[in-house]
């Protein structure tokens, strides 16, 4: 009986430093943020709080009349509903082509994949830039090889997002890849067997078979894509500093620009919280239609986000 | 023959992918080896006509950079050792341990993976302000001490320990924390690889927070400071390829050296419960 009681206390010895740290370092920040969020926190309240005065939902009001705030979350959402889709699209292609038995040096192919996902993100945007660069990058030579004009990628505003889009699908296919590489791995061979049997081709065999039994990968791909993506920052940060025409700026780099180059904390947290409440009903949703699959979604690691 | 045939076509996609993929990492390095200028001129080049070190000697000389290693050096190095005690505790504790609310209070911080960081930040930033923590390490390094992604990775994998293992030793008279300190970590081991890997390599890769918490450039990390460089340098195109390489490559030999812990650590945390 005591040596039951002692255990309890000592798995309460192994558990309290990990959820203190979490609670505190994270969870009540982040409720903090709702109640910064309702405030007029600004350079005067970070000198001295007694300048602090509760404001209810002004913040939130004053989003809905600022036209960078929809600028920004526009194009979070052009970023998030162009890059998901192609960069899950590049990482099947990459899985299904590393995957058959036939293929030699698989484990250095996926290596070699796969390594733009461990660099610094800074690091590849800065070389991006330069990749970019409207005389002399390697784009645009491409370009000049294929008989095309060259382009000012990273300086005009319709090519800026696109840009940034085409160097985030490089960066991170190759981690969705190996996750859709699991996914492949654990389809059983007979099914394969059996739709061969009947008489389906090799595409039809990657519809009928693939794709159904693919679907919890999918679901979990997706959800955390999705989240990833809506955290865009460090790439306009880097390549274009959210503009040209404030064509890349996005939630978090506006709320970044808010709350840390201007003190506006109490407009910034209210940013950070509708970026909250758009990634909750979004995971809410995936979760409502793809009726509780994807349940204990850990998010990729080295996605530069702390906690 | 017509068996043949799509093994060269898959291939030659293999090796077209795998060329387009490498392409920007090669002219990284291949650029930050060029004489002044080389790297603006057209065509361009994917080799330098004469090598040469001397941009990595000005970032060491002028800029800073042996400095700005240091410090993500040490940041990653001391989020990397606390966050492999405290969640390799807890995570063991909520797998083979019992407690009241365990199953509950797991469920909710799986719930809570979703939440991005950067949702928090700006009341952490007050609150480390308060501590008069802003513009040292452990500003950088707190966040990451505890990870909800941590836990679940060790808790999966500590769940396959067998509880007669743990109950013999207990009749052995061992204590709960021998028994963490001698049988559990030990047979963890191979996730606590995993773990310890992607702790480093996201600390090391980490630029949003750190960004905001370290106001002087003496503490900048290795992504800070080139984000920095890159303001007043953008010209000197070898130079900052130079600093990009310094930034990528510690972690790239890390990944190559010990991929297989961290290719399985990718996949074991896709699959459900």
């Amino acid at each position: 009986m005591t040596g039951r009681r002692s255990l309890t206390a000592a798995a309460y010895g192994f558990v309290v430093p990990a959820l203190a740290l979490i609670a505190l370092f994270f969870l009540v920040p982040v409720a903090a943020s709702f109640v910064l969020s309702l405030t007029d926190f600004d350079i005067y309240a970070v000198a001295n709080t007694a300048n602090l005065r509760l404001v209810g939902l002004h913040n939130y009001n004053a989003l809905l009349h600022d036209p960078l705030f929809w600028v920004a979350l526009r194009n979070t959402a052009y970023f998030v509903a162009v890059a998901g889709p192609l960069s899950v699209v590049a990482s099947l292609i990459a899985a299904l082509l590393v995957t058959p038995a036939a293929v030699r040096g698989k484990s250095l192919f996926r290596t070699l994949f796969f390594l733009p996902v461990v660099t610094s993100l800074v690091a590849v945007a800065v070389v991006w830039r330069y990749l970019y660069h409207p005389r002399f990058g390697l784009l645009n030579y491409a370009l000049a090889l294929l008989g095309l004009s060259p382009l000012d990628w990273l300086g005009d505003p319709h090519l800026a997002m696109p840009a940034i889009i085409v160097m985030s699908v490089w960066k991170n296919f190759g981690f969705n890849m190996i996750i859709f590489m699991a996914g492949l791995q654990s389809i059983p061979e007979r099914l394969y067997e059996a739709a061969s049997i009947d008489g389906a081709s090799r595409w039809r065999q990657f519809w009928l078979v693939t794709v159904p039994m693919l679907m919890p990968t999918f679901v979990f791909v997706g959800v955390m894509t999705v989240i990833g993506n809506f955290q865009l920052f460090a790439e306009p940060y880097v390549m274009t500093q959210g503009g040209p025409a404030h064509s890349t700026l996005s939630i978090v780099l506006y709320m970044y620009e808010e709350g840390f180059r201007w003190w506006s904390l109490g407009y910034a947290a209210a940013l950070a919280f509708v970026l909250f409440a758009i990634i909750v009903a979004l995971t809410a949703l995936t979760r409502l239609r793809a009726g509780g699959a994807g349940a204990a979604a850990p998010p990729p690691p080295g996605k530069e986000a702390i906690a | 023959m017509t068996r043949r045939a799509p093994t060269v076509v898959l291939h030659a996609a293999l090796l077209a992918g795998a060329a387009l993929t490498m392409l920007p990492l090669w002219w990284m390095v291949a650029a930050s080896f060029m004489p002044g200028g080389e790297a603006n001129s057209f065509p361009p080049r994917l080799w330098p006509s004469r090598p040469t070190v001397a941009h990595y000697a000005a970032l060491f000389d002028r800029l800073n950079v042996a400095r700005y290693a240091a410090n993500s050096l040490v940041v990653a190095a001391v989020t990397t050792a606390i966050s492999l005690l405290v969640n390799s505790m807890a995570g063991y504790a909520f797998a083979k341990l019992r407690f009241a609310g365990r199953d509950r209070i797991f469920r909710l911080l799986v719930a809570a993976l979703i939440i991005p960081g950067q949702i928090g930040m700006l009341p952490l930033f007050l609150m480390l302000k308060q501590l008069g923590l802003i513009n040292t390490y452990w500003a950088v390094i707190i966040p990451g001490m505890a990870s909800i992604f941590g836990i679940f990775l060790v808790r999966q994998y500590a769940l396959s320990i067998p509880d007669t293992l743990l109950d013999a030793a207990r009749i052995d008279g061992a204590g709960e924390w021998r028994i963490y300190w001698e049988l559990v970590l030990p047979s963890c081991r191979p996730i606590l690889v995993t773990l310890g890997l992607f702790t480093f390599m996201g600390a090391w890769n980490d630029f949003l927070w750190p960004l905001i918490v370290l106001t002087d450039s003496d503490m900048y990390t290795l992504p800070v400071g080139l984000a920095n460089l890159v303001g007043e340098h953008v010209q000197d195109t070898e130079l900052m390829m130079a600093g990009a390489v310094l930034t990528v490559l510690p972690v790239v030999l890390l990944f190559l050296a010990l991929q297989r812990f961290y290719i399985a650590g990718v996949m074991s945390g896709s699959l459900k419960e």
